[in-house]
Parts: C-alpha cells; structure tokens; sequence
C-alpha cells in the first residue's frame, strides 16, 4: 500500500480492508479506541506529546513499520504458490578441507532420509546448511538447492517462511494454554481459514499418536513427554508451514513413531531425521552418512534390512505391549511374550 | 571499523550468542573488539578475553545503564579505534524496556528469547521495535508452534527487521548471523554529531539525586502519580 494513500485512510476503514492491523495498532501501543474515524495522518496530528512520550511512540518509524507490515503480510498470503518439492545437495567440504565425495543428493517430497555419524560429526552443520540453503557461502562450503535452484538472500531469511521445522526431544511447551488454546493461537498466527477443521484435525492426530489420550482443557505444559512429542509432531506435520522437517532423536519418545513418520510423510513433508535408533534409521529411503565434518557416503537401505526392520519392529512391538502392561499394573510372563 | 551495538533483556543469550559469532568472524581473521556494558556486576569480559579479544567492560553503578551508555559510547569507539579492530561490539542489556542504545546508521541488533513469553515482544519497546536484527534464542528447547507464534509477535512488532533463530549453545545459525551483522564497507570513525534512534526517558526527580525518603515532602521535579481512582475498575 502507498505511504500517502495509507495516511489519508481511516483507522476504521483500515482495520476493515486489512484487519490484522488492528493489531498492529494494539502492539504498537497506539490508542487509536474511539478514533476510529480519523484519517491516519490526523490522529498522529492531533496525537497528545505526553502519550507519544509515554507509550514511547515514534510516528515516523510506527508509519513505515505500518507500511513494511501490510506489504509483509501481503506476500504472506500468496507466497504458497510455489511448493517445494525437492531439496539437492551438493558437495562441499570436510573439516580437514578435503572435498566430499558424492555427486548430489537429491530428496523428494514424501522421502525419508536418515543422518547418521557420532556426536560432533557435522550433523549439526549439515543441518544449518539445509535451515539456511547454504549457497557455497557456510564453513563446509555446500549448497542446498531447492527445485532445482538456488534460493534469493530474501527467500533465505525469511522468518515467515522458514524452510525447515524442527522436532526434537528436548523441545517442551512453555505456553500457559490449554491443548485447545495453544492449537488455536497458532493456527490463528498462521492465519488458516478453517480453523476449527484444522484445530480437530491436529488434535485427533495427535491422540492417534500418544500412548495415552488426552482432552482438548489439559494444559500443554501439563501433558507427559509422549503426549508432547505427539502434539508437537501433529502440529508441525499439519499446521506448520515449513515443507522440511528436520528430526533430531526422537528414540525415547514414548510415541508411536512408524505412525509419526506417516503422518509426516502424508503431509508431503521432506523428513530428515537424525538418528541411531535402527528401527527410525531403517525406516528413511537412504541414509546418510557423516564423519570428520561432512558427508561420507549415502547407503540405500537394502531389500536385506528392510527384512531386518520387520524384526525389530516385532521386538519393538513387544517392548510397547510389555510397557502397556506395566502401566496397567498387569505383571509380565517374560516367556509367553517372546 | 564497524560499530555493532547488541542489547535485549537479561538472560536472553546476548553474550552466548556474540562468543559463538565472534569465534566465526575470527576463523576468517577479521579483529573484533568488545566493550560489555553492565549494571552492578558482569563477569562475561572474562569469557570474550578467553578468545583472545580485545575487551573492556562498563559497570554504570549508580547511573541509568543507557544513560551511561549514551554518556560513553564516543570514547568507546576511540578506544576501538586505538585497538585497530575491523569490528567493534558493545553489548547492553536493556533493564528498563523504555530505553534502546541504538544509534541512527550503525547496526542495531537485539537478542530475544523463546521462553520470555508471547507477550514480551510487545512490552520491550524501542529496543526491539527499532533493531535492524533480530536474534530469537533457545529455540531448541521449545516447540515448532511456539516458535512460530513467537516469531510472528516479533514480527508483528517490527516487520522491518531480520529474523534469526540462532542457538547459542551450539552455535547454529551463528555462521549466519556472523554474515548479517558485519558490513566491510562501514567505517566509522567518530560518533560525534550522530543522534540515538529513540529520546531515552525523562527522569530527573529528588531520588535521582540520592533521595531515600518516602512522601511527597520529599519529592521535587519529574513526579508522576500512578492512577488509583475508581473511574477504570
């Protein structure tokens, strides 16, 4: 919106054709309650110096942030044109400055990768590549092109848009909400248009995922670790935006996580997972492999292993039924379970 | 020499934040300098001279923080100069949420954190409002929607700034900022004759003046009473 066409409108009139910035008015600390039908430029005119000074209101940098604002939310609303379909990697540098030793990696929407390789390896680094489309311009000296190309500084940085969310088991809620509060506040800040389909949607998912259930009234920082985990996986998979989710050891979890990968997947989202669990590393299409700061070799995961991964996920199966017993207070014949 | 000036709240990750950048501005061997700006007590000097940096640190005391920052910031660049650092860093925690040290033209980042609460983006004012760069820490310790959410209330309290999730722990995204908050092509060679990007908040009653005393006999110039009147509730 042009600068002087915005300080001719009426605050009223603004907050009808571009209600968000009612608050961006209420943020702002402008008290704009009963001059609604002042022109912009009028209200800052008549605006009392000791409210200025107060609330520590400058009218010049309000007018512009006011401006940059509209044109921000703007291109938030259309900037789902282009999905992102496809991440490719290519080759940087170790840590010692010898190159890597692939041609590219390429990972398609709907594809699972796992990342392997020991504590301080690079997965970290790797991971901040992929975060920021590294463009030859990191340490490791790789670039992440998203289909097909390399991204523009401004798509880069974007805080609205970021290109990855992340999961890990060291994320917990800190909001004071309710499940039902929480999910609506974030779906509200994403601006969805079926919001009450979007908030049931999340929340059956989410119980579908959790060992135990819970309502829509328990408090967020009230759920138990596997409750979390399976909101929190729920939530990025449907509401996030972010078409890469990047998956940092979700072993312990305490949630069923062949369900949490499919939801994932189902929601078209890029998984990258770092991991050691075999049953999770199994599960990705390829796994990558890190060592001395950077990208080893890719393995395909074999027709051999997805024979194993069958087996592991029968002992997995009898892990979770065995933990289901003991927290029914049943007691458990080791034998029969085997 | 380039003149960064960094605030945000207390324990937000300001000095985290600036070890993980500085150890990235080093490796490409460009020379930063940090003056630590404090109330009562700071011990953080110690951690930026274990990189091997040049450091001061000032502790305002008995002053207004900002106001002491305002009150040095020219000599602080002297000494930068006198240190022939390519970058010169001064870091200040904002203790009032009214004042900001931002000075017009030179880089103004402010460093906020996750677990502050939504409602903080809205209550620190010109700090966070005016700050070309904004750097939101501990990002790994809550979840997605919450980062979402948060960043949004940044944003909508300052749409103009540059958005950073940088982990002060680890260190990710601190490569990043490292490239964002450094212009080669700023040389700043004297603040003199610049202004602050905010008025800093009029103060200037009895009590700044040593008084201890409670009761209006006692209270002389920039008095305000709080509104207790039935009118509201």
């Amino acid at each position: 919106m042009d600068k002087n066409i915005l300080l001719q409108t009426k605050i009223g009139d603004l907050f009808v054709t571009h209600p968000y910035t009612k608050d961006f008015f209420t943020d702002h600390l402008i008290p704009y309650i009963g001059k609604e039908n002042k022109t912009i430029e009028d209200f800052f005119k008549y605006l009392d110096l000791e409210i200025i000074e107060d609330k520590a209101i400058n009218i010049e940098l309000f007018i512009n942030s006011l401006v940059e604002y509209i044109e921000l939310m703007s291109t938030y609303f259309v900037s789902e044109k282009e999905t992102k379909n496809t991440v490719t990697i290519y080759p940087g540098l170790h840590k010692n400055g010898t190159p890597e030793n692939f041609d590219f990696i390429e990972i398609t929407k709907g594809e699972i990768i796992s990342i392997v390789g020991p504590t301080g390896s690079g997965k970290s680094r790797l991971l901040a590549d992929i975060e920021w489309a590294a463009n030859g311009d990191t340490p490791t000296k790789r670039k992440i092109l998203i289909n097909g190309r390399t991204l523009e500084p401004h798509e880069r940085f974007s805080a609205s848009n970021k290109l990855v969310a992340q999961l890990s088991q060291n994320m917990n809620f800190v909001m004071d909400l309710s499940v039902y509060d929480f999910l609506d506040l974030h779906a509200s800040s994403r601006m969805v248009e079926d919001k009450e389909d979007m908030i049931k949607k999340i929340f059956d998912k989410a119980n579908h995922l959790a060992g135990e259930q819970f309502s829509k009234d328990t408090p967020i920082t009230e759920l138990s670790g596997g409750q979390s985990r399976a909101l929190m996986i729920a939530d990025t998979a449907i509401l996030s935006k972010s078409p890469i989710i990047l998956i940092d050891e979700i072993e312990n979890a305490g949630i069923d996580r062949k369900k949490a990968l499919e939801l994932l997947v189902s929601e078209d989202k890029i998984v990258l997972m770092s991991t050691h669990d075999p049953i999770l590393a199994l599960m990705g299409d390829k796994r990558i492999v890190i060592k001395n700061g950077g990208i080893d070799k890719i393995i395909i995961t074999t027709k051999e292993e997805r024979n194993i991964l069958g087996k592991l996920e029968e002992l997995d199966k009898t892990m979770m039924s065995m933990r289901n017993k003991l927290r029914h207070g049943e007691k458990i014949i080791f034998e029969e379970e085997l | 020499m380039d003149l960064i000036t960094v605030s945000g709240p207390p324990s937000s990750g300001k000095t985290s934040i600036l070890l993980r950048t500085i150890e990235n501005f080093i490796k490409r061997n460009i020379k930063v300098g940090v003056v630590k700006f404090d109330c009562l007590f700071t011990d953080d000097d110690i951690l930026f001279a274990k990189l091997g940096i040049p450091v001061k640190k000032g502790l305002s005391g008995s002053l207004c923080p900002d106001h002491y920052f305002v009150s040095n910031i020219e000599e602080v660049v002297e000494w930068g100069l006198k240190e022939k650092v390519d970058i010169l860093i001064t870091e200040s925690a904002g203790l009032c949420n009214r004042c900001s040290p931002y000075i017009k033209e030179i880089k103004a980042v402010c460093v906020i954190d996750n677990l502050s609460g939504i409602n903080t983006p809205k209550k620190i004012g010109p700090m966070l409002k005016s700050a070309d760069i904004v750097v939101i820490t501990k990002g790994d310790i809550v979840s997605q929607a919450e980062r979402e959410v948060f960043t949004m209330k940044v944003q909508s309290v300052n749409p103009k700034a540059t958005i950073m999730h940088v982990n002060g722990l680890n260190g990710q995204g601190a490569f990043e900022l490292s490239t964002f908050i450094h212009n080669d092509q700023v040389h700043v060679e004297t603040l003199e004759g610049r202004t602050l990007r905010y008025p800093m908040p009029a103060a200037l009653c009895s009590y700044c003046l040593g008084e201890t005393r409670i009761g209006k006999a006692h209270q002389m110039g920039n008095v305000r009473k709080i509104d207790l009147s039935d009118k509201n509730g």
